[in-house]
């Protein structure tokens, strides 16, 4: 199993938001994650990339083989885990070129490859931006900055597609997006889809689905997975709303 | 503060070494301990001086007596014995021939820099000036320059060999009666960079200086003085850097640039002083003052630097802009860490009309620092026309640090127009951690930031000095986030 999570509760300043979660994710496999505002999606993406300021009181996150509670963020992302931010942030006067270089040779640092030539570095950068049809002069401008909402998102995947990760956690990617930039982005990572990666796509509504179509889908309420199933769970709460779920959860406690 | 890792992050960047703090051994000549007549008679005396330069030197020192050091900077410092400190220490050799003949310790300390003095081996096209303590020991490449009718040597070679250029310049934009530290550096200076440009040349190399402190107790007090003619070009960097050392040493500069009719030249400076250690303990006390006169009608000087060094930094290199449609242009990147003390800025004297300047500061705060910008836009009333636009950002690592902005605009008359921007940011913990999530280490990660941040002025800077300057700026910013 790529990733395997157990019982695990996660607080913010003394809150727990998590509050026992399980959830296991095999290669090849697009797991969603839905459920409404503020029951932990964002927080679970956080723990799993491990940002600073979310404690993990109690449960494991093991990822190939390994228990990697305490282990600093840039090292996961170097062993592969990729997470699309819900806000990219701007990073004045830093270009995407230089950016996307320090961070592709952080990660053959860690492998222990030597830094990547030049000119193939540029020849990936051109063949990636066109996977998520960035047209514009996207290697001179500084990383965020200025770009429209729907730049910002595919800017995430094109980064995504850059690095190659075994596992990528799409936070409500969707949100902000028109029809097309959102096809786009659909399109970008259907491409990278193969049997040696996973992805955790989150997000609120059923609309990214029908461009990427999930193995599974997990409704997550107040901290846990209250309900799992198939594609056609999350065209049932596109239907019925989250209500229902709330009802039986609370039926059930 | 536990749930604030940014913090923590920037405790630990700002704890990197000073990477320049070796010593070399070389065996000296000094002046004796302290200043007075006798000091400078002593000096002019080993620099084998004519009678005007001694003269110049006394008339200096005499006015020097009369002045306070002065107390409007925001710095703080305990006060600077001047009776404590040794005014002139030059390596023993001296009258060289060719580069045989230069003590290879010397040679070493300069390979160490990463500065070659052998031209054979100099790759990229730029001459070089290597100063240690007091004097001159090499300048390169000074026949090829000489073809081109440039002079660039050392003051004191100046002093001799060209005393009727000297005589015309010296001290005609920064006059001994300017300040204090300009009054002291007068009486006591022994030796900097000379640099002429001829009418309609294109000085066919970089030129640049590279000043190193070795001695201990001593002081440095260098000159330089640039003079473009009609039509020239040059573009001049400098360098420096000097060893670790507990006691505070003090560095009084002058730097004058005269540019005459359409004539351009460009300045740059990465400042590497010794900044101290991480307590506040030692460093250099940089106290220097840069000016460049545009005289002529649509000439244009322009000031970049990156100041990463001293414990202690007090300079505005200036612009008057005495000819019409003259140019001045000011861009730095000043960094403080730990208990460094920055105040920094400029001065633009708007005289002749149609003239313009820019000024671009950027400040860089970590540690328990303290960084001012503080910068003069003065506008006469026959500047008509004229234009200035100054913005000063400032970046603050952490929350014990300080920044400050002095600005000061004077605008004499109504057809001009003055623009003065200012920010204040910190590097936010959603960039670091978007760095970290793409397998960029903080330390990276502020490096990056750092460098983004201050790339406007960084572009501004010579080729061969970019690479350098970015480099520093990470360095010197290790161990202030973590």
């Amino acid at each position: 199993m790529l990733l395997n999570i157990k019982n695990l509760h996660v607080s913010i300043n003394g809150k727990e938001i998590i509050k026992g979660l399980n959830l296991g994710v095999n290669k090849g496999e697009v797991h969603a994650i839905m459920g409404p505002n503020g029951t932990g999606k964002s927080t679970l993406a956080a723990a799993i990339t491990g940002r600073e300021g979310y404690e993990i009181t109690q449960g494991e996150i093991w990822y190939k083989n390994k228990n990697i509670i305490g282990m600093p963020a840039e090292e996961r992302a170097n062993e592969g885990i990729f997470l699309s931010f819900q806000y990219p942030v701007e990073i004045p006067g830093v270009s995407m070129t230089n950016f996307m270089r320090t961070a592709l040779n952080a990660q053959r640092e860690y492998h222990e490859l030597p830094a990547i030539p030049a000119g193939e570095f540029l020849k990936l950068m051109e063949e990636k931006k066109n996977l998520v049809e960035i047209h514009s002069k996207l290697n001179n401008r500084s990383v965020n900055e200025g770009f429209s909402g729907g730049e910002k998102k595919k800017n995430e995947i094109f980064q995504m597609a850059m690095l190659q990760p075994s596992l990528a956690i799409l936070d409500e990617t969707d949100s902000g997006l028109d029809i097309d930039a959102l096809k786009v982005v659909a399109k970008g990572v259907t491409g990278l889809r193969s049997e040696e990666n996973a992805f955790i796509v989150i997000t609120h509504y059923q609309r990214l689905l029908d461009y990427i179509v999930p193995d599974f889908v997990h409704v997550l309420f107040d901290g846990k997975i209250v309900k799992s199933g198939g594609k056609n769970l999350a065209l049932e709460l596109e239907e019925k709303g989250y209500e229902w779920i709330k009802e039986q959860y609370h039926a059930g406690s | 503060m536990e749930n604030n890792p940014g913090t923590n992050i920037l405790d630990e960047v700002t704890q990197g070494d000073y990477k320049f703090g070796f010593y070399t051994d070389i065996e000296n000549d000094f002046a004796p301990r302290g200043l007075t007549e006798e000091t400078i008679h002593f000096i002019s005396a080993k620099k084998e001086e004519p009678e005007w330069m001694l003269q110049f030197r006394l008339k200096a020192f005499r006015h020097w007596l009369t002045l306070k050091e002065p107390e409007w900077a925001h710095l703080h410092h305990r006060p600077i014995n001047y009776q404590d400190i040794i005014y002139y220490a030059a390596p023993k050799k001296k009258e060289l021939a060719s580069l045989d003949e230069v003590d290879p310790e010397l040679l070493e300390t300069f390979n160490k820099l990463g500065i070659s003095l052998d031209e054979q081996k100099k790759l990229t096209g730029v001459a070089v000036d290597a100063v240690i303590d007091s004097v001159s020991v090499k300048t390169t490449f000074q026949d090829t320059l000489g073809k081109h009718g440039v002079i660039f040597c050392s003051f004191s070679e100046a002093v001799k060999n060209h005393p009727e250029l000297i005589k015309k310049y010296m001290g005609s934009v920064v006059q001994y009666t300017d300040n204090y530290f300009a009054a002291l550096n007068s009486a006591v200076f022994s030796d900097g960079s000379f640099c002429f440009i001829p009418n309609d040349v294109r000085c066919p190399l970089e030129l640049s200086t590279y000043f190193r402190i070795n001695a201990a107790n001593t002081g440095q007090f260098e000159r330089t003085l640039i003079v473009a003619e009609s039509n020239s070009y040059v573009s001049y960097m400098e360098g420096c850097t000097a060893p670790m050392r507990d006691e505070n040493q003090l560095h009084a500069a002058i730097v004058e640039i005269v540019a005459m009719e359409n004539a351009e030249v460009k300045y740059s400076t990465v400042q590497n002083w010794y900044p101290g250690d991480k307590n506040g303990i030692g460093g250099i006390y940089n106290f220097v003052t840069k000016r460049g006169l545009c005289k002529g009608n649509n000439s244009k000087i322009s000031w970049t630097q990156v100041e990463t060094g001293s414990a202690i930094t007090w300079k505005y290199p200036s612009c008057v802009l005495m000819g019409d449609n003259s140019v001045g242009e000011f861009y730095s990147v000043a960094v403080t860490n730990h208990y460094q003390q920055a105040d920094t800025g400029t001065k633009m004297i708007h005289l002749g009309k149609n003239t313009r300047s820019t000024i671009i500061s950027k400040g860089i705060s970590a540690g328990k620092s303290n960084n001012s910008y503080r910068g003069l836009v003065k506008i006469l009333p026959n500047a008509s026309n004229s234009r200035n636009f100054s913005q000063c950002d400032s970046l603050l690592l952490g929350d014990k640090c300080g920044a400050h902005t002095f600005p000061y605009i004077q605008a004499g008359n109504e057809t001009s127009i003055v623009e003065h921007e200012a920010t204040t940011s910190k590097i936010s913990e959603d960039q670091l951690f978007y760095c970290n999530q793409r397998g960029i280490n903080t330390e990276k990660a502020i490096g990056l930031i750092v460098n983004g941040y201050a790339k406007e002025v960084l572009n501004k800077l010579p080729m061969e000095f970019a690479v350098e300057a970015q480099k520093l700026l990470a360095i010197t910013l290790e161990g202030s986030v973590g």
